[in-house]
């Protein structure tokens, strides 16, 4: 835009802008703020009113969100002195850490079911863009259209039959279940993406390569990978995000074994009621690699969420 | 499906008629709700795996979530429970949806008598149809709803002069429901060193059974009763009497007169906190979590006293706790039954008491130090004699729900009256039952 | 679509020979492409759906195996229509998806004509605004719970910091009349950044010679708002709306978190009522109906809207 644009707006209207555009951010902000402030607070503080902005940080909440405690008498305790600076935080309560909490676990599983699913979708839907892309698939329209409508159902309507199907199939509470769920509900995404990063990319590449005596398959791996490669990763992202954040499913179709982080977090006490510092701790964990993959991301960030319906 | 559980029925039958004395060493899983009676029995199991060769791994579930997840697990055909501490209610789902194996030969074998068990709670935990000798579960965890309250605030002479004066009688532990709600209202608001309490914490969660749990401890004393004839699922006139109604009503009118602001959703954890908090002057709870109360640093030891849930015109406690059974779909069904043979034997049970986990064992009961073994034992045995549960049947999940739903509606929501909440009560179980082709 | 290079030089050699630089022909490697795709969404999309209709002529229950589900005709969908209970829950989600999505579309609009003044730093604050979207709902909704208790919460203690008055004396999760706005505010604060997004690219799309001629013309700037701004982003603005519906009307694990369908039954939004009939009172019958009617009423507006959507594209 050139500066001597009439429509280029006035300095004064910027500042405005900017002003009410920073407010809004800052207040937003907030409720984010908050939730990493309170997994420093003490479960004391965290609860105090009126709330507390200064307070003396400590890492009772993290160390609650990976150990399990038990109290213990005061004879135990003088015979048993704190093993390390995490038993010594715990001592204040009279407990003792017995081992690690399921925390760990259930973030492994966010991890190996988010990594997994993605790395299939990606898998799956850069062929089937490609193949949508490049040739003529009879009624391509309306195939994409129902992998597109497949999202519109609730997730909890969708769960009814898959409960039934994955009871008979032995697939519930199993990694492998939760990892073909998330890849279906992701690959109508990606297809979708994908779809548009590889028509941007010219035909006439691969026709060249083709013609250098390339087969359709090394042309597609060795000429249309590598060009497609932003568009894959950050494909990629989006799905990894979903999965990583999604709750009905996990919440309805596991368990012990292969429950994800997002069922868990809410449900982690103390010693009765919410541990919330231990809650926000947990929260802080989980939403800071989001944060910073929203930050890498954020070119892509509209093609992702609609679609690739809104590409700027 | 169907044979697959018929077939593991029949084999846990025919293993129990003899379980072997030195099996493999297998790894056994319970599963129970996460609280503090939990932890006091990985304390007591380590004894069985010392014995046994097993190992013991526990999975433990908050309670919210408790029902939500083990009965998703039952239903999925699922193998993570070995054994199972399941809620009193689910006894008909998993008797008649062939959950839990049936113990009848393997109590034969073993010499294990229901008869040691206080007769309640093997009507409440063990049989199905309801009071037949037909056994899913061994009484594990005898509990009911009871009270606690701040026995130095009552004990204050001050507070002790000003109730006198606003309420004409002596400041002490309530006698019936009503004096309950006239000291809750005479505390609720009051500065008690410079702070302002609250009259007690009472339950009022929409989710699982929170509501419902304390509805049920008012509406029992009134003489509530499920049906008019038991067995006839005729709920016209019974769910909906005049004494059910004046019961809600008074539970809506402590709900909005005695309780802590903010306090809409509450349940076991929200009790707990209020009474520890210093907030209220009394609450409601499980006798499950008075052991752990009066262990408290801050509000425990001399601080509090309890006492057992306040007759109207009758006795009446809400029913908690749990039998232990035996998951159908377990694998290792044999070292399963040999832990509750272990667990079943008087000496166990004398321990189980003394770490803080209520035994249903006579053994344990009626033994003359019991009463004064723990400043709420009395009361315990007190609310045992009169407990009452909720319906036990297959279909108790849809039972509880809508009651669930009209509960919260009326108390919390504040939508219709106590009648027509409790005619639209009828109105929804009348129709489950109806789905079940029980009417 | 014209012939491509490739299928020119293939039609210019022998077949025998092109099959053996190819490997396969293209229609194989589309299909060999596409197959692994189409068959994961007919497994556990379509198969599952073709289930659930069937399901839901039935009085099937999953947590009773042992008993023969039998066939029922019509009657949940009878049961179910005629349920004001169920209507009751309809109300509380057409008033949560009329509200988020009112006050989305008004901030988010006036975020986007903001940040599209191009100020000083705007990429950056555009980024921080977006964050809260990209969150896990379930965990933001269950933190949310904690802002708003009325005791201890920070929401309550700004409240009253600017409006005088105790913080316990409201309660946003557990008033009949101020749960609805408490899941709105949620919503709101998590998606007005999406809404912000899409305006942004409307406004970006807008040329700039537009307005050039607009100025020439001496059109006020009111008017230009008006005549330009507004009709060029409507298009857009639809879009957005219609993200928003689809996902508010599927919305669950946010409200879930914070008031789980309470006080009462006053945010029990569709969702949350269809899991407590599918998986806590386990009617898998009569929830697939629910769930069919979800469908197809979601699927139903959606199409109209997309209808109106295309008109406005082509004005």
């Amino acid at each position: 835009m050139s500066a001597y644009s009439i429509t280029e707006p006035s300095g004064r209207s910027k500042w405005f802008a900017g002003t009410l555009v920073i407010l809004y951010a800052l207040i937003t902000m907030i409720p984010l703020a908050w939730i990493m402030l309170t997994g420093f607070k003490s479960p004391a503080d965290a609860i105090s009113y009126p709330p507390k902005v200064l307070f003396e940080p400590t890492l009772e909440g993290y160390v609650n969100l990976f150990t399990t405690r038990t109290r213990q008498t005061q004879e135990f305790l003088e015979a048993n002195p704190p093993q390390n600076w995490a038993d010594e935080i715990v001592r204040d309560y009279d407990m003792v850490i017995v081992g690690p909490s399921k925390f760990g676990e259930r973030f492994l599983n966010s991890v190996i079911i988010g990594f997994g699913s993605t790395f299939l979708s990606i898998f799956l839907g850069t062929l089937a863009a490609y193949a949508f892309s490049r040739f003529k698939i009879p009624l391509a329209d309306d195939l994409l259209f129902f992998i597109l409508s497949t999202r519109m159902m609730p997730p909890i309507a969708v769960a009814i039959p898959i409960f039934l199907m994955y009871r008979n199939l032995g697939l519930s509470d199993t990694h492998l279940g939760m990892i073909l769920l998330y890849t279906a509900v992701n690959i109508s995404l990606a297809v979708w993406l994908l779809k548009g990063f590889i028509d941007e990319i010219p035909r006439e590449y691969e026709e060249a390569a083709l013609i250098d005596g390339y087969t359709r398959f090394q042309a597609f791996y060795k000429v249309v990978l590598p060009q497609a490669a932003t568009g894959i990763a950050s494909t990629a992202i989006f799905c990894l995000i979903f999965a990583w954040n999604e709750y009905a499913f996990a919440v309805l179709l596991t368990s012990a074994t292969a429950q994800t982080a997002p069922p868990f977090i809410p449900t982690i006490i103390g010693v009765g009621g919410l541990d919330w510092p231990a809650v926000a701790a947990g929260a802080t964990i989980f939403l800071l690699p989001v944060m910073i993959f929203t930050i890498l991301l954020r070119k892509h960030l509209l093609r992702g969420i609609t679609f690739g319906a809104v590409r700027k | 499906m169907k044979r697959f559980n018929g077939a593991a029925i029949g084999a846990a039958l025919a293993c129990s008629v003899s379980v072997p004395t030195l099996a493999a060493a297998d790894d056994l899983t319970l599963c129970w709700a996460a609280w503090d009676p939990a932890n006091a029995l990985v304390e007591l199991s380590k004894e069985f795996e010392a014995q046994s060769g097993h190992t013991m791994n526990f999975e433990f579930i908050p309670w919210p979530n408790f029902a939500d997840r083990m009965l998703n697990e039952l239903n999925s055909g699922g193998k993570l429970c070995d054994l199972l501490i399941g809620d009193s209610q689910w006894i008909g789902g998993g008797a008649e949806n062939g959950h839990y194996v049936k113990l009848n030969d393997f109590f034969d074998s073993e010499g294990i008598s229901m008869d040691d068990f206080a007769p309640a709670t093997v009507y409440a935990y063990s049989t199905w149809p309801k009071g037949t000798p037909n056994y899913y579960a061994l009484p594990a965890m005898g509990d009911a709803n009871g009270w606690f309250y701040r026995k130095d605030w009552f004990a204050d002479p001050e507070i002790q002069a000003a109730f006198k004066e606003a309420k004409g009688r002596d400041l002490a532990e309530p006698k019936s429901q009503k004096e309950l709600l006239e000291i809750a209202q005479f505390f609720q608001g009051r500065e008690i060193d410079g702070k302002t309490v609250y009259g007690a914490s009472i339950f009022t969660e929409r989710g699982s059974e929170g509501i419902t749990m304390g509805i049920t401890s008012a509406l029992y004393p009134w003489g509530f009763k499920y049906e008019n004839t038991p067995g006839s699922y005729d709920m016209e006139g019974a769910v909906n009497s005049a004494e059910a109604v004046e019961a809600l009503e008074f539970y809506k009118e402590f709900y909005e007169t005695a309780t802590p602001p903010g306090y809409t959703n509450s349940y076991m954890g929200e009790s707990l906190d209020a009474f520890k908090s210093g907030q209220v002057a009394m609450a409601m709870n499980w006798f499950a979590f008075f052991p752990g109360l009066y262990a408290d640093p801050n509000t425990g030891g001399d601080k509090i006293d309890f006492f057992v849930n306040p007759p109207q015109n009758q006795a009446g406690s809400t029913l908690g706790g749990q039998g232990i059974s035996v998951v159908a779909y377990s694998e290792k069904q044999d070292a399963a039954l040999e832990y509750i043979k272990w667990f079943a034997n008087p000496e166990v049970q004398a321990k189980w008491w003394s770490l803080g986990g209520y035994s249903a064992h006579n053994s344990v009961l009626n033994d003359p130090g019991f009463v004064d073994s723990a400043p709420f034992a009395g009361d315990f045995l007190e609310a045992m004699g009169a407990v009452q549960d909720f319906w036990q049947e297959p279909a108790y999940a849809e039972l509880l729900l809508a009651m669930q739903k009209r509960m919260h509606d009326y108390v919390v929501a504040d939508q219709g009256t106590a009648k027509e909440a409790l005619d639209k009560l009828v109105e929804d179980w009348t129709e489950v039952f109806e789905d079940e082709g029980k009417l | 679509m014209t012939d491509s290079l490739a299928n020119q030089a293939a039609q210019a050699t022998p077949p025998r020979v092109a099959r053996k630089i190819r490997g396969f022909s293209d229609r194989a490697i589309a299909w060999i492409f596409v197959a692994p795709t189409i068959f994961l969404l007919l497994a556990i999309n379509i198969f599952p759906l073709i289930w659930t209709i069937q399901l839901s002529f039935t009085n099937f229950k999953a947590n009773r195996l042992n008993r023969e589900p039998e066939f029922i005709g019509l009657r949940n969908y009878e049961r179910i229509l005629t349920d004001s209970d169920i209507w009751l829950n309809m109300q509380a989600t057409a008033h949560f998806l009329f509200w988020t999505i009112t006050l989305q579309v008004l901030i988010g609009f006036a975020l986007a004509w903001l940040i599209h003044r191009n100020f000083k730093g705007s990429n950056f604050w555009t980024t921080v605004i977006v964050l809260p979207m990209m969150l896990s709902p379930a965990v933001v909704g269950n933190f949310w719970k904690f802002l708003y208790q009325p005791q201890i919460g920070l929401f309550n203690y700004i409240v009253t910091f600017f409006t005088g008055g105790e913080a316990s004396s409201f309660e946003m999760l557990g008033s009949v009349n101020l749960a609805p706005w408490s899941i709105v505010i949620v919503d709101t604060w998590m998606w007005t950044p999406f809404v912000m997004l899409i305006c942004l690219a409307g406004l970006r799309s807008i040329p700039d010679y537009i307005y050039e001629a607009a100025e020439v013309d001496r059109a006020s700037k009111l008017r230009q708002f008006f005549t330009i701004t507004i009709p060029m982003v409507l298009p857009f603005l639809m879009l957005a709306v219609l993200f928003r519906g689809i996902e508010n009307f599927k919305m669950f694990d946010l409200v879930v978190q914070l008031t789980g369908g309470g006080p009462g039954s006053t945010t029990e939004l569709t969702s949350i009522n269809l899991k407590r009939e599918a998986f806590e009172k386990w009617r898998t019958g009569y929830a697939s109906a629910y769930a069919i009617i979800l469908f197809v009423t979601v699927f139903g507006l959606a199409s109209i809207y997309v209808k109106a959507l295309n008109k406005v594209k082509e004005r």
